[in-house]
């Protein structure tokens, strides 16, 4: 990408890194042309400088991408109101893992932190939770028969919060593929019912940085089912890119918070724009 | 959410009726969409490249330029393709002449690997074994109790000596997991393993070593049919790192288009044998090319 003269070549080597990095044809053929037309405008030639501008400027530097987990005091009866988060995702994508390292992170602020297994489906998901929650010295909140209602566990886990005085109450919930009706309806469930103790802060949708194309199917059918406000990027230590994401912000409007970048209780960090670009074009 | 290749095709092909024979115009229209639908469907570059390449003479050669559809048939001839690919190969699982049969899953994290050992452990019940799951996921948090209730559920054995979290050397747990098989008179070990990436030499090094501490008869690697470009590379890493025999694709009850299938197969030369489709144990088939030829072009 650093010739002087910008040929064919060239233009294609960055449509092969832009889809190779999971941007998809479309969104990849799209800022090739605004490339093309900005370098010719502009009389350029150097390729990589203005593309990394331009893939910067599609992340959104200036997305708003701070956590609402601040503990409040409820308007009307003046109880204590711990910050809801709810984690959603399809199956295997890092939920409960990330739920683990969330509550390293605000455990470290100082805050009082407590767990929900609201996976009460997958074989030994709440036991993995309460590792987690052992791991990084807060209490988890489970049922202990199988396939218990999700929903209940999870108004169980935000009403210890409560009792507890607790900041922030993280609900990890069960895998999901989002074209399962029934299981997309039961997550609309679990918010809901979570929302008789007041509105969820936060719902994390939590995307592999190996997903194709399926991601942005994903992102939109779980934000119609329960209101997306973040997404987590988990995975990102792999060579996948993750570049779905482009196009997932764009659509929903909703930004990348935090990224995975293990599997170790220290692996989450703050989606860094500039960061994320550098990666998609190593 | 993309156009499938037989309206990408029918749009290019709109004026092409009755004008006679394709243009090289036509020619790379045609090639184009190909790559474009195959790409849209989550086939990784590289293999893209070689298909595209591969399928160009045959789909504008004269059984195209006759075609009363010339887009239907170009769809055709790409789902033929397709379908020589991913079946190209097309066995069963191997069995060893003396028993125990060591099957090894292997693959990224959150593949479906412990789901799919439950599977195959009451799949091969089914067929008249008596298979028994080894756990040398000592590394996830519970992986050890998941493998645990997933064989309870499936009423099949499972040989965990180690507690796992972090506890326990996997090649010692699967060497004994086949000691412990041959002195029993269990017929096929099912070696479950912890998730790695390709690209983590000392987890590739320690994958490596369980195959050679358990000279396994088929090395499976388990594959998300939602993942995208980085298919190529894993499939190759794993490839390197363990020597597949097989590949299993999971999650294929999800709407991912699942292109990732033709990537795997082509760079590492080894056969899907099964489906995954579902969260239940049953939700597990021998492995359809046509079908899934037919879902990667949408038809
Ligand atoms: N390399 C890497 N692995 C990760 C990361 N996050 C999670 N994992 C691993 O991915 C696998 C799945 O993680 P889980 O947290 O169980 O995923 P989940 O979404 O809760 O899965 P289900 O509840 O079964 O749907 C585990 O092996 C995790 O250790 C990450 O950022 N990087
Ligand atoms: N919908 C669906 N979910 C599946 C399928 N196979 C596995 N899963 C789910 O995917 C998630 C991850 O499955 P696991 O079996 O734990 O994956 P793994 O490869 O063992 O994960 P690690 O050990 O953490 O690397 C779980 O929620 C499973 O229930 C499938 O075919 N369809
Ligand atoms: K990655
Ligand atoms: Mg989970
Ligand atoms: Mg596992």
């Amino acid at each position: 990408l650093s010739r002087d003269t910008v040929d064919e070549t060239t233009w294609e080597e960055v449509e092969d890194i832009l889809i190779g990095a999971d941007l998809g044809t479309g969104p990849s053929l799209e800022l090739v042309d605004r490339l093309r037309a900005r370098l010719a405008g502009e009389g350029r030639s150097d390729v990589r400088t203005v593309l990394r501008e331009e893939l910067v400027r599609a992340v959104d530097p200036t997305l708003d991408r701070s956590l609402a987990v601040t503990a409040s005091t409820d308007p009307t009866t003046g109880a204590h109101r711990p910050a809801v988060v709810l984690v959603v995702g399809v199956n295997g994508v890092g939920k409960t893992t990330t739920v683990g390292k969330l509550a390293r992170v605000l455990v470290a602020q100082d805050k009082d932190v407590v767990l929900g297994a609201a996976d009460t489906f997958r074989a030994a998901a709440a036991e993995q939770l309460t590792t987690w929650g052992e791991r990084v010295g807060v209490p988890t909140v489970r049922s202990e028969t199988e396939g218990a209602d999700p929903a209940a566990v999870a108004y169980d886990a935000v009403k210890a919060g409560v009792e507890l005085e607790a900041d922030v109450v993280l609900v990890d919930t069960a895998g999901r593929l989002q074209n399962k009706r029934d299981l997309m309806d039961e997550l609309g469930k679990v918010k809901r019912v979570v929302e008789r103790h007041g509105p969820v802060d936060e719902v994390l949708l939590v995307l592999d940085a190996t997903t194709g194309q399926n991601g942005l199917m994903q992102a939109r059918v779980f934000s119609e089912a329960v209101a997306v406000t973040g997404i987590v990027l988990t995975k990102l230590d792999g060579t996948a890119k993750g570049g779905i994401v482009v196009a997932v912000q764009r659509e929903l409007g909703v930004p990348v918070k935090l990224v995975g970048l293990g599997e170790g209780a220290d692996d989450l960090a703050p989606f860094e724009p500039e960061q994320f670009v550098d990666a998609l074009l190593d | 959410m993309f156009a499938s290749l037989s309206d990408r095709l029918t749009t290019t092909f709109k004026t092409l009726r009755g004008k006679g024979r394709l243009s090289p115009a036509d020619v790379d229209a045609t090639v184009r969409q190909i790559r474009l639908a195959l790409l849209d469907a989550d086939v990784s570059l590289p293999v893209v490249r070689a298909f595209t390449a591969a399928v160009r003479e045959r789909a504008l050669g004269d059984e195209v330029n006759g075609a009363l559809n010339p887009g239907q048939q170009v769809v055709k001839i790409v789902n033929e393709e397709l379908v020589t690919i991913l079946g190209g190969e097309s066995r069963r699982l191997r069995l060893a002449k003396n028993p125990p049969t060591v099957i090894m899953l292997a693959g990224l994290q959150g593949a479906g690997k412990t789901t799919l050992a439950g599977k195959l452990g009451y799949w091969l019940k089914q067929q008249g074994h008596a298979p028994v799951l080894v756990a040398c996921d000592l590394q996830r948090p519970n992986a050890v109790t998941q493998l645990q209730v997933n064989g309870e559920r499936a009423g099949v054995a499972v040989f965990a000596p180690e507690p796992g979290n972090g506890v326990g050397d996997p090649v010692d747990v699967a060497r004994r997991g086949v000691e412990h098989a041959r002195a029993r008179g269990y017929d096929v070990v099912v070696v479950d393993t912890a998730g790695r990436l390709g690209v983590d030499a000392d987890l590739m090094q320690q994958a490596s070593d369980i195959r050679d501490a358990v000279q396994p008869d088929e090395v499976l690697f388990v594959l998300d049919a939602m993942i995208g470009q980085s298919a190529v590379d894993t499939a190759k890493q794993f490839d390197e790192g363990v020597s597949l025999t097989g590949v299993v694709m999971t999650k294929l009850d999800g709407d991912a288009r699942g292109g990732a299938a033709l990537s795997v197969v082509t760079v590492t030369g080894s056969p899907i044998l099964f489906a995954s489709t579902g969260e239940k144990l049953t939700d597990f088939e021998v492995f359809h090319p046509d079908r899934m030829a037919g879902r990667i072009l949408d038809m």
